[in-house]
């Protein structure tokens, strides 16, 4: 997660915001379980090298069921949401009882290709519904859409995709998947110095979300040396 | 009707002093003087069946449906006026169309049937407009919530429904649909019956030709709308047409 | 979503908002930052995007049809990302279609043709679209696109039976078209035509041959293509309609590293 600092005044014929590469510093990951999906996010925003905020929660709310973890810009991914929420509610209303998680997938979906150009934003969009149960669906920056039974995103998530193949059962406990959501994340921010911070945590189930959060001195220990 | 005219009929825009708006029961009229249209909600799919009056012998077979297919998923019958019901037609595809493109999904009936329904009714409200003269029975089948159907009016309310019955012969449709068990029948069983039932209402007297139109929309297509199968329909046109025989047969024996 | 505008022309994002850097954007003011003044940057920003990538298609006309196949791995960039991204897809009994490029735009294209097919099944006259005037229909696209300088980046193979015959064409991102009885995409070009080609101009493919011939190509590719991978469609059309098989695995042969001698 990145939050740009803009200097506009260094060059005119070439602001540095339009060619400094946004940093997409975050590990994320969501899981499907046995009842549901767990989702998991570190909790570091950079600006540069900076640590803006080190207590973040990349895990933001869609509706009761749905949920998404942001990778990429700050700004553009909480405006996506934003407006993913808005449109899910309104949705919501006129269905008459709670999207799917394919709507909202398909939605930020819509978004992110539409302004692929404009926009810095990886999504994991995970839920569940009544229809397909626990789900995931990875919006990558290009604007494709994908259902996995598992999936990762941010920077951090290119040291680990070796563990998640290695480590990952279907149909997996919901305790197995938290451990296995909270290891790779630990793993990921060890060896990615854009994350760090905390593990933050959510479960959703039929019966909605459960957050909870691993403090950064209460990681699984791996080898360090 | 109780009181033609009096001037109160002229708008869509403007109540009778009793409360009514008189275009909109003029529409419904408009839909009663068509031929009989069908839709049977079964526990593995919807049918249509429709009595498509012939009104030339000019006509080539098969022109003037009164079945349409609206998405994928999606079939609907009409009865009333044939302009207005395209008309109908279209808004529903384009709204099921757009479903689609927006949230990557077919568009649940329930959801297709209130924006038609909000389509119609939104030409009871003004004077420069008249309302539709067309009701429209959607239906369809999906994985998880089973056969749905509705049944549309002029005025722009809908229902949900296991039978329905629309047209000229509605009233006697209606007894013969309630006589079936529509929650055990499959489509297979539902279409003969519907087919039955257009020749059994048929009035030959007054509509001497017409041609019947079967759809189906069910667990067997996989959830598509399709017309019924050439063979099948006239398997099932045939037993009707023997039943209607039987039944004069009797009647003679009773005399 | 209408603020998005419709499918073929999206609304810019943020419209009616100051744009970025210029938040005293008064009529006349010749900022340099106005959304007018630097539109060279624009168009460089607007045509760099394959994202999330796939290889090579391959498609090879036999006596009676036409075979294509294509793998099923999505990369970002050299990241092995996505294992199961199918892109050979059934347009109706007459067509197939195989996509590489950017999935994304593909997934993007084949949405629209998926509504032209039910717009087409609702008019319910029985015609069916044909093979060459949806490859016609795919160089207007995309050179329509492409015009806009903002390509979408795929290679498409439209194979089908035109009026009993089989077709095979290909459309690039710049709309560029050509019809051959061999065509491969992206690295296949340089390594699957020439197997394909010998084939073709020996003649009597049927087929069996045809398959197997295009299941070989698919293996060469795997050993010599970084982004090709051992999963992968194949679909035949035939005047009996269209069948996408299964996902295949390719049986890898690595014998070859015994005549090596390790010192």
């Amino acid at each position: 997660m990145a939050a740009s600092v803009i200097n506009t005044y260094a060059d005119p014929s070439m602001p540095e915001w339009l060619s400094a590469p946004h940093s997409t510093g975050t590990s994320i990951m969501a899981c499907e379980f046995n009842g549901g999906v767990v989702i998991g996010a570190d909790s570091r925003t950079t600006t540069g090298a900076y640590i803006a905020n080190r207590v973040t929660d990349k895990l933001t709310r869609i509706t009761d069921h749905i949920y998404c973890c942001r990778s990429g810009s700050a700004a553009d991914t909480q405006a996506m949401a934003d407006i993913v929420t808005y449109h899910l509610n309104f949705h919501k209303m006129e269905l008459g009882e709670e999207p799917l998680v394919q709507t909202a997938a398909a939605i930020f979906r819509e978004l992110c290709y539409n302004y692929r150009d404009s926009l810095v934003a990886g999504i994991l969009v995970a839920g569940w519904d009544k229809k397909k149960g626990g789900q995931i669906y990875s919006v990558p920056i290009g604007g494709m859409v994908q259902r996995q039974a598992v999936s990762i995103g941010g920077s951090g998530s290119s040291y680990v995709y070796g563990y998640v193949d290695a480590n990952f059962k279907p149909n997996m406990s919901k305790e197995e998947a938290v451990k296995f959501v909270t290891n790779t994340l630990t793993l990921a921010m060890l060896r990615d110095g854009s994350s760090g911070g905390v593990v933050r945590l959510g479960v959703i189930t039929e019966s909605g979300v459960q957050r909870s959060v691993v403090l950064g001195d209460q990681l699984p220990k791996f080898y360090e040396g | 009707m109780s009181s033609i005219g009096t001037g109160y009929d002229l708008s869509a825009s403007q109540f009778s002093p009793d409360g009514r708006v008189f275009q909109v029961e003029y529409a419904a009229k408009a839909v009663e003087n068509s031929g009989t249209v069908i839709g049977l909600r079964g526990k593995d799919g919807v049918v249509f069946a429709v009595e498509k009056l012939v009104t030339s012998k000019l006509y080539e077979p098969g022109a003037n449906k009164r079945i349409f297919h609206v998405d994928e998923h999606v079939g609907m019958a009409v009865a009333g006026l044939i302009s207005d019901a395209r008309q109908i037609v279209e808004t529903a595809r384009s709204e099921a169309s757009n479903y689609r493109s927006q949230y990557g999904i077919p568009v649940p009936l329930k959801y297709l049937n209130e924006r038609v329904s909000m389509y119609m009714h939104a030409y009871t409200l003004y004077s420069a407009v008249r309302p539709y003269g067309c009701s429209v029975v959607m239906g369809t089948w999906t994985e998880h919530d089973g056969p749905q159907m509705y049944m549309l009016d002029p005025s722009g309310v809908a229902f949900s429904y296991f039978g329905c019955a629309v047209g000229k012969a509605k009233q006697a449709a209606k007894t013969e649909i309630e006589k079936l068990k529509l929650a055990d029948l499959t489509v297979k069983d539902l279409v003969k019956e519907a087919a039955r039932i257009i020749y059994l209402v048929h009035d030959e007297l007054k509509d001497k030709q017409f041609e019947l139109e079967l759809s189906w929309v069910s667990a067997a297509t996989r959830g598509r709308h399709e017309m019924v199968p050439r063979s099948v329909a006239q398997d099932a046109e045939s037993t009707a047409r023997q039943a209607l025989a039987d039944i004069d047969d009797s009647d003679a024996d009773d005399m | 979503m209408a603020f998005m505008g419709d499918i073929m022309n999206p609304a810019p994002l943020w419209q009616n908002g100051p744009s970025p850097g210029a938040f005293y954007n008064f009529p006349g003011n010749s900022s340099t930052f106005g959304p007018g003044n630097h539109s060279a940057q624009e168009f460089r920003a607007h045509s760099a995007n394959p994202i999330t990538t796939t290889t090579t298609v391959i498609g090879l006309k036999f006596d009676k049809g036409i075979v294509i196949a294509a793998d099923t791995l999505g990369s970002y960039g050299s990241l092995a990302r996505f294992r199961d991204c199918p892109r050979v897809m059934k347009v109706n009994d007459l067509i197939l279609l195989g996509s590489g490029g950017d999935y994304a735009d593909f997934q993007y294209l084949k949405d629209i043709i998926e509504q032209k097919i039910i717009d087409e099944k609702c008019v319910g006259d029985g015609l069916l679209l044909k093979p060459r005037s949806l490859y016609c229909w795919l160089t207007r696209v995309l050179y329509n696109k492409r015009s806009k300088m903002d390509p979408l980046w795929n290679n498409y193979i439209v194979a089908g039976i035109q009026d009993g015959e089989p077709f095979l064409g290909a459309v690039d991102k710049l709309g560029t078209a050509y019809e051959d009885a061999a065509i491969a995409t992206g690295l296949g070009a340089y390594m699957a035509t020439p197997l394909l080609r010998e084939a073709v101009d020996k003649g009597n493919l049927d087929e069996e041959t045809a398959k197997a011939l295009v299941r070989k190509c698919m293996e060469v590719l795997f050993y010599r293509d970084a982004r090709a991978f051992q999963r992968y469609q194949l679909g035949v059309v035939t005047a009996e309609g269209v069948v996408i098989d299964d996902v295949a695995e390719i049986k890898h042969d690595w014998t070859l590293a015994h005549m090596i001698h390790m010192k």
